[in-house]
Parts: C-alpha cells; sequence; structure tokens
C-alpha cells in the first residue's frame, strides 16, 4: 500500500505547505533546511494538523478529504508517529510505553506483541525501566518499537536519530529495515542531514518553503544540483557566478572562468557553450589546502590565495580563503596546527574537477 | 475548645474539597486546551473569588438560595426545609468561594505538560479520556494534589462568606473561626487562643504531609 497526498496548509503570511507526492512501501526521505514545512507535512499526514484543502489516503484508505469534508481522526488513523524529541511517557516503564496503543488487545496478545517488538529493536533487557534510566539510543528505539507495536499503515519519523551518534544511528536504521522487509509500509523519514540522506540512500523528497523541489535517488537529487536553491541545502558552502571560457569536450571537461575575479576552473563538462553564464558549486569539504604550491597532482584546478579568517564551528575549522573569489574551506584542527595555519598566511587550493558541479543560470 | 466546630470546619472542607476536585479538573482541562476565542471570559468568572469581598459573594449566594429564588424553592419541594443557613448552603458556598484556589494550580500543572505527548497518546489510538486519565492526570498529580490542599486549607480558614450564607448556628454552622470570632466577642482570650493553636497546628501538619509526598518518584535519576 502506497500513501498518496495532495495538501495545501496555509500556516502564516509567509508560509503555505503545498505538497503532491506518493510515497510506496520502505523508505521515502524528506530533506529540507528547518522551516521548509518537512514537520507540517508529517503532523497532516497524521491529523495533528488539519489542512486547507487537498486529500491524503493509504492504499483504498482514506484519512482525508477536504473536498468530501471528511477527516478521520488521528487516533483512527493508524499512523505510527516518532516524534522529534520522542514524547515518551516519562512515568511509565519501557514496558508500559510499549503497550499503550494495545489497549483494545487482549492481554495475552499485548505480552506477545510487546515482546516481538522490543525484540526487533533490541530492548528486551530494559522493558521494566523507565525512559529516563535508558540510554538515548534504547530511549529511540523504545519510541520506534512503541509507534510500530500497533501495526500501523504508515510510519512518520521526525528527524529521529539526530540525537544520536552515527554508529548507533546505522545498527537502528538496520533493524528498521529488517522490521519493514515483513511489513512493508510507507515510512516518511524526515530529516535535514545530509549524511543522513546518503546512509539510508532511497527515495528522498526535498522539500523548500513548503514546496517539493526535487525527487529522486540521492545522488540524483543532491550531487547533480539543478538549481542554487538546492545546492545551497545540499551542502554547497561555494557557490560562484562565472561564465564558460572554453569547452573540451574530448577530455569530458570545460574551463570556467568566476566572475569579478579571472581565476579559472576546470569543471566537468555540462551544458553552456562558451560564453554561456553558469553557476559553479564546490562544497568546502571537497577542498584542500596546501602551503606551498604543490607539484605531481591529479587534481586539475590548484588556485593560490590567502587565508582570511579561521572560525571554529564543533569539529570543524572554518578557513575563509582569498582567491580571488571568497572561497570557504573545511579543515581539521590538526591539520590546522601541524600547518601552521593562520589568517594572512599564502595557500594553494587544490580542487578536482568532478568536486565542481555546474549549476545552469 | 470548641470541637464541635473543629469538626465542622473539617468535614466542610474535606468535603468541599473533594467536590471542589471533580468540578475543578473538567474546567481546569478545558481552560487549559480549549482554542475557543471566549475563553478568557470563563478565566476571569472563575477567578472572580479571588477579588471579590467574601461579603458580596455570601450576598449573592444568600440571595441565590433564598426561599424565594428557583433554587431556594426546588430544594424547599425536595426536602421541606429552606436552604439558606444550613450545612448544605456553606457547602455551596465555599465550592464557589474555593473555585480558583482549585482550579489554578490544576490548570498550570495542564498547561506545562508536553503537548508532543498528548500528540504521542493520540497517534497511539487513545481517545481524549485516555489521554486525561492515563497521561495528563498522572503528570500532573502535583498541581493537583496542590489544588485539593489549597481549597482544603481555604474553606478551613474561610469566614465572611460561611457568616453570610450559613449563619452562627453551633454544630450545623459555627465554623471554627466564628467560633474563635465569637470567644473573641465574649473576652474568653483563652479558649480563643486553643482553638487557634489546634486550627494552626492541623494545618501545619496537613502542609507537612503534602509537601514531604510531592517529591516526584520519576525524577531523572543518574544512570548505574
Amino acid at each position: 500500500m502506497s500513501l498518496s497526498l495532495s495538501v495545501r496548509a496555509r500556516l502564516s503570511e509567509s508560509f503555505t505547505l503545498d505538497v503532491t507526492m506518493t510515497a510506496p512501501p520502505g523508505i521515502t526521505i524528506v530533506f529540507g533546511a528547518s522551516g521548509s514545512g518537512k514537520s507540517t507535512l508529517l503532523r497532516s499526514v497524521a491529523g495533528l494538523l488539519t489542512p486547507d484543502a487537498g486529500s491524503i489516503s493509504v492504499g483504498p484508505r482514506v484519512l482525508f478529504d477536504s473536498s468530501r469534508r471528511q477527516s478521520l481522526p488521528v487516533r483512527k488513523r493508524r499512523v505510527g508517529y516518532v516524534f522529534q524529541q520522542l514524547a515518551l511517557f516519562p512515568h511509565m516503564s519501557i514496558a508500559d510505553n510499549l503497550a499503550y496503543g494495545l489497549h483494545d488487545r487482549p492481554s495475552d496478545a499485548r505480552g506477545v506483541h510487546i515482546r516481538r517488538v522490543a525484540g526487533s529493536f533490541r530492548i528486551e533487557h530494559v522493558l521494566a525501566r523507565t525512559p529516563a534510566t535508558v540510554s538515548g539510543g534504547e530511549r529511540q528505539r523504545t519510541a520506534l518499537a512503541r509507534s510500530l507495536v500497533t501495526d500501523p499503515d504508515v510510519l512518520l519519523l521526525d528527524e529521529p536519530l539526530s540525537a544520536l551518534d552515527h554508529a548507533t544511528q546505522s545498527h537502528i536504521i538496520e533493524d528498521l529495515r529488517v522490521w519493514n522487509a515483513a511489513h512493508a509500509i510507507p515510512i516518511l523519514y524526515v530529516t535535514h542531514s545530509h549524511r543522513e540522506v546518503f546512509a539510508l540512500g532511497e527515495r528522498v523528497v526535498v522539500l523548500d518553503h513548503g514546496r517539493i523541489i526535487a525527487t529522486g535517488v540521492p545522488h540524483e537529487v543532491l550531487n547533480v544540483p539543478e538549481q542554487e536553491g538546492l545546492a545551497q541545502i545540499a551542502g554547497f558552502e561555494n557557490v560562484f557566478d562565472a561564465i564558460v571560457s572554453e569547452r573540451r569536450p574530448a577530455a569530458g571537461t570545460m574551463h570556467c572562468t568566476l566572475t569579478g575575479s579571472g581565476t579559472e576552473l576546470e569543471v566537468p563538462l555540462s551544458k553552456g557553450e562558451a560564453g554561456a553564464p553558469v553557476r559553479v558549486a564546490v562544497r568546502a569539504g571537497d577542498i584542500l589546502l596546501a602551503t606551498e604550491p604543490p607539484r605531481g597532482l591529479s587534481a586539475r584546478n590548484i588556485v593560490p590565495g590567502r587565508i582570511v579568517a579561521l572560525a571554529r564551528e564543533g569539529p570543524t575549522i572554518i578557513a575563509r580563503v582569498d582567491a580571488g573569489a571568497p572561497f570557504v574551506v573545511h579543515v581539521t584542527p590538526s591539520a590546522v596546527d601541524s600547518l601552521g595555519l593562520a589568517a594572512g598566511r599564502p595557500v594553494w587550493l587544490i580542487i578536482k574537477t568532478y568536486s565542481c558541479r555546474i549549476v545552469s543560470v | 475548645m470548641d470541637w464541635a466546630a473543629i469538626v465542622l470546619s473539617v468535614k466542610l472542607a474535606g468535603i468541599v474539597s473533594a467536590i471542589l476536585l471533580v468540578i475543578a479538573l473538567p474546567i481546569a482541562y478545558w481552560l487549559t486546551f480549549s482554542r475557543w476565542r471566549g475563553k478568557f471570559m470563563v478565566e476571569a468568572v472563575v477567578a472572580l473569588p479571588l477579588v471579590l469581598p467574601p461579603t458580596v459573594l455570601g450576598l449573592y449566594v444568600l440571595l441565590a438560595i433564598g426561599s424565594r429564588s428557583p433554587i431556594g424553592r426546588l430544594w424547599s419541594a425536595w426536602t421541606g426545609h429552606g436552604l439558606a443557613f444550613t450545612f448544605e448552603a456553606l457547602v455551596i458556598a465555599s465550592i464557589l468561594y474555593s473555585l480558583p484556589f482549585a482550579v489554578q494550580p490544576i490548570s498550570a500543572a495542564f498547561a506545562q505538560l508536553d503537548r508532543s505527548l498528548l500528540d504521542a497518546s493520540a497517534t497511539l489510538g487513545a481517545g481524549s479520556w485516555r489521554t486525561f486519565r492515563r497521561v495528563v492526570l498522572p503528570l500532573s498529580v502535583e498541581g493537583v494534589i496542590a489544588g485539593a490542599v489549597l481549597s482544603f486549607a481555604h474553606t478551613l480558614g474561610e469566614f465572611g462568606v460561611v457568616l453570610m450564607v450559613g449563619g452562627n448556628l453551633p454544630g450545623v454552622t459555627r465554623t471554627i473561626s466564628i467560633s474563635i470570632y465569637d470567644q473573641v466577642q465574649a473576652l474568653q482570650y483563652d479558649e480563643a487562643n486553643r482553638t487557634a493553636f489546634a486550627l494552626m497546628s492541623f494545618s501545619f501538619f496537613v502542609l507537612a504531609c503534602v509537601y514531604a509526598l510531592r517529591r516526584k518518584p520519576w525524577s531523572v535519576a543518574p544512570l548505574p
């Protein structure tokens, strides 16, 4: 069964969610920056928010249809929902949290259900404890198990793993995949993490300002941006206006001159005749820094510049480099130490041809 | 010491706080979760006894339950006697007078609830009654206890409303505060002092029990 929806919900003067999509059984990633409407979309499906117009259905079951003035109450929608803050009941044990959705089943069936789902998500050993006394990963697994114990028709996950380390995240995802191989329900997985999109690797729907701006597999949608708005949310810190200066179809490359600087970059061949305006996008993490002119490298773009500023953000140092155009480069703190990087220091930027993406204008 | 007055006051306060609990829970729930735009009017009415002099409230209750009022006539048709200056009249007046003391702490506790818990309950198939019973109420226990205790204490100590509505009939409407007032009027200071001290000790004992019980059993504990 697939989830089909077409909804319009005006939440404020400046924000309207306007989305039409279909989610087949399996994971569909809903990707977008915060404020793009991801949670609003999930809340509409769950019935926690009533759209102004549209329809939502799972297979033949209609959850919402504004033209027929039909809207199933939340409790009858058979929708599993894992909230961003998990929303585990703090005064109940893990077992009671799992049993909460099974109140209409006979108690022996309840026990069987709870043991099965607790086994699938590896939380049998904490069933008697309360949410406050188990680890973050176990809390996460409990929230997931609680939403699935009722055998919902759809599962909605609102940034479910954002608080966990990567290893725990991928274990939980793996357990979810195994579970869903047997159940085959549509799962909407909301995230703003580029890394999670690639880790899940399934269908992705990109939301921006309440609208879907792209749909496809992650590599199609996020690695080959077609619009600058998309490039920026996909993690491209460097986006430059440029003019195609020379096409080399035999080599599969072309040269672009960045506007206002004369800096020339070799980029993959794409649409755009010589003289055509384009945009060049490069991820800050894809650029290498050298303190001497490098030689004997396969990278085709070696651009001299000077460090303007260094700033720390979490485990990363963000270097701003003036290389004709203002580049942003991510380096590790240990690299900064061993290379003696500092503001004012001359450096060379090393950029592989295929790290450059061309965005048509 | 006027034991009859003490017993009467404790009985009145017990009955009033029990009834108030039943009335205040739905009112507090509605005040917290309703999205009706005219809600503030109801909030103002509920809070009215906080600012009105007890004599004003007492006067209106007296008029409302008097022998010529519909309520008073209905009551005497049912029971054969009037409602004014009876213990039942005290109960009615005290409920109105103590209503904000029960409603406000309960609705404050409801308002502090994490709304996503209520959303989670709904997505797990629970209707609003089940959500209330299993999630809202257990997580608001402190507020509910505070509401019950405050309305009990407030009823125990009220004076003006009781005098207006119940008068001063020994064993029927002469509550502890009226008894103390009578003793002082009669210059029986020793007697007044003993009664007052008994009331103070009892109030302290009740409050101490409540605060002792208010320690959360499920507060976040450090991981073992």
